[in-house]
């Protein structure tokens, strides 16, 4: 089977983000991980690998140059090829979704994509289903547990507060990936030096056909949020500090 | 005035609060409001659904949740009405279906709002971890938006008006994605993406059964209970009590932090919260950084004490 990864680069968590020029970010000072949703799809597609004679693992990921690097941490995990769809543009997520598809579609015998339930800078929450959209397959978003019998795959996935949907669905399909699917790997020194030397394959927006100017959604704004002007440290004995506490929350923030 | 749509939210029959959120913000728009529900029995939740214009009911001899039937449904009604906007819940069912629903309406989709202009279709969401608000204007022939639980101040309907009620068919779309069965869970937990308040605990409880002291100041206030990683990867709570960065994104108007150091991973999944309380042992904790109120001591103590002082008055 052909399995195939989409992961998205993203600044990590500890980063701060600063606004540049209205409505972007300065990069200058951001280090880049693979989003963390993400590293429990390439876990998971690679466990599939093993499990499944013949079969190969491709990681995408569609933004600039520097999104190599996340493409080489999967092929360091195991992955075994590639695909950079470059943009160095602003894109929508019906166009991010549109121009995964397409770099997937290329290979008409495409299996499971697993893909991460959301990628953790724009929070879209979306692009794995609109993928499956564009590729006309089925989808299951939020999934912890994965399994598939010859065409059949059958998922869980959480809804609220401990409920659960099991689905069934056929290869081909999307999996999007949450937290308790898996534990991923860590990449192993032979595995580094091994994705060194595993050659990228490059896609431009060009010969995709999809350029910003079909964007629906345009970014018109960032801006950091008011901050919260600092907390009081409530003083005294514990009798005292929990009556002021709870007075505090009655009077002056009136939440119970 | 342009004609939008909402999708009211029942879970297992019942009407989710955070309809009143939706509702309230589409009355406050002044345009022309269609609230679509899928139910076999109108009556119980028409009280709910007042000072609007129309209400569709969608029928069918079996309206459990599938996807792909209710995606399709919705197109149908969104091209049917010409709805220039259509909103839901940013809830698990939201996330499901709206981008379903934006890949089969001529649509396209903004989750996780906290403020939408419906009339000029754009909305303000969080990104990079709440570290930064985007403002999006959406520009496609039918604009989608999920907006998050308690971020819309809730209005009652001064109008009495009852709305006019129309009917639909749900659309008998197969089931690419077909839902099986679905499981529930035993404990009756309080949904901590709709909790108003909250109390978590973190490494500090030590272990699962000190979690009963934060449960019985969560009975007082009627609130949910939350845990940090580190609580959770120690088993002292489940993986869906996670609240942060790879757990959940909550919002309520009370959070109590107990004995958690308030890393930037659990601040970004509880910072929006109304008021945050922090009880830590340690004074240099992150956490009273980010609290509204503080207090220095041990949550063993403290806990119990002030699960007895809200007591007199709750
Ligand atoms: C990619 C990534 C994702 C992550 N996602 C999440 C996430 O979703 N949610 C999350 O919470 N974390 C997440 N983390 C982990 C996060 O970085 C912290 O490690 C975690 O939040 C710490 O949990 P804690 O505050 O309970 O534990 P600690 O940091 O160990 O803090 C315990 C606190 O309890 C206090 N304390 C101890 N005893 C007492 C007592 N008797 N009374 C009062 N106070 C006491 C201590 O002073 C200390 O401040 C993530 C990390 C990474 C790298
Ligand atoms: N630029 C991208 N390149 C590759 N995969 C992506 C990209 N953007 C989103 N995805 C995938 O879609 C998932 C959901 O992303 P999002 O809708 O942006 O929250 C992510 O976890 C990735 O698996």
């Amino acid at each position: 089977m052909n399995i195939y990864v989409c992961l998205k680069q993203v600044p990590d968590t500890e980063a701060s983000i600063l606004v540049k020029g209205g409505n972007a970010i300065n990069e200058a000072a951001i280090k880049w991980i693979v989003s963390p949703y993400d590293e429990y799809a390439i876990e998971e597609a690679l466990k599939l690998k093993e499990k499944t004679p013949g079969a190969t693992v491709t990681a995408v990921c569609l933004g600039p140059e520097r999104v190599q690097n996340a493409l080489r941490t999967a092929l360091a995990m195991g992955a075994d090829q590639a695909i950079h769809v470059e943009s160095g543009v602003y894109l929508d997520d019906q166009n991010t979704a549109r121009a995964l598809a397409a770099a997937i579609k290329a290979d008409p015998a495409f299996g499971v994509i697993f893909t991460g339930k959301q990628a953790i800078d724009n929070d879209s929450n979306q692009v794995h289903i609109l993928l499956a959209e564009s590729l006309d397959v089925p989808v299951a978003t939020n999934v912890t547990v994965f399994a598939v019998d010859g065409q059949k795959v059958k998922v869980q996935r959480e809804i609220d507060e401990g409920a659960k949907e099991m689905i069934e669905m056929s290869v081909p399909c999307v999996v999007a990936a949450a937290k308790g699917l898996n534990t991923p790997r860590y990449a192993s020194m032979m595995g580094i030096m091994k994705a060194k030397k595993i050659e990228i394959k490059k896609i431009t927006l060009n010969e995709i056909g999809i350029d910003e100017s079909q964007n629906k959604i345009h970014l018109l704004k960032l801006s950091a949020p008011a901050e919260k002007p600092q907390g009081r440290i409530i003083p005294g004995e514990a009798a005292d500090a929990v009556r002021e506490l709870a007075r505090l929350l009655r009077e002056e923030a009136k939440v119970i | 005035m342009a004609d939008i749509g909402l999708y009211i939210e029942l879970k297992e029959g019942v009407f989710k609060k955070s309809n009143r959120e939706l509702l309230t913000l589409a009355r406050q728009s002044g345009q022309n409001v269609h609230a679509v529900i899928f139910c076999a029995d109108l009556q119980p939740y028409l009280p709910e659904l007042k000072g609007i214009q129309t209400v569709i009911q969608v029928q069918g001899a079996d309206l459990t949740y599938q996807p792909d039937r209710y995606a399709q449904t919705l197109a149908a009604i969104i091209s049917e009405f010409k709805l220039t906007a259509f909103c839901g819940i940013f809830s698990a069912r939201g996330k499901d279906l709206f981008p379903r629903l934006a890949a089969k309406a001529k649509a396209s989709l903004v989750n996780d709002c906290l403020a939408v202009d419906l009339g000029a279709r754009k909305a303000i969401k969080p990104v990079y971890s709440g570290k930064l608000l985007a403002e999006y204007q959406v520009d496609d022939e039918t604009a989608l938006f999920t907006i998050r639980p308690n971020v819309i101040a809730m209005e009652e309907s001064a109008a009495d008006a009852r709305p006019e009620i129309k009917f639909f068919q749900l659309h008998p779309a197969a089931e690419k994605t077909k839902i099986t069965q679905v499981v529930k869970s035993t404990a009756q937990k309080i949904d901590l993406t709709e909790a108003e308040a909250i109390v978590s605990g973190g490494r500090a409880m030590k272990n699962k059964e000190n979690f009963a002291i934060l449960e019985d100041l969560a009975a007082v206030l009627k609130a949910g209970v939350g845990a940090s990683r580190a609580a959770v990867d120690a088993e002292y709570a489940s993986a869906d009590m996670q609240v942060g960065q790879t757990g959940k994104v909550v919002n309520p108007k009370l959070y109590i932090a107990c004995g958690i150091s308030g890393a930037i991973q659990h601040f970004v999944g509880m910072k929006t919260s109304k008021i945050i309380v922090a009880i830590n042992k340690d004074p240099e904790a992150p956490i009273f950084k980010k609290a509204d109120y503080g207090i220095v001591g041990d949550l063993f103590v403290i806990v119990p004490l002030l699960k007895d002082e809200l007591k007199k008055f709750l």
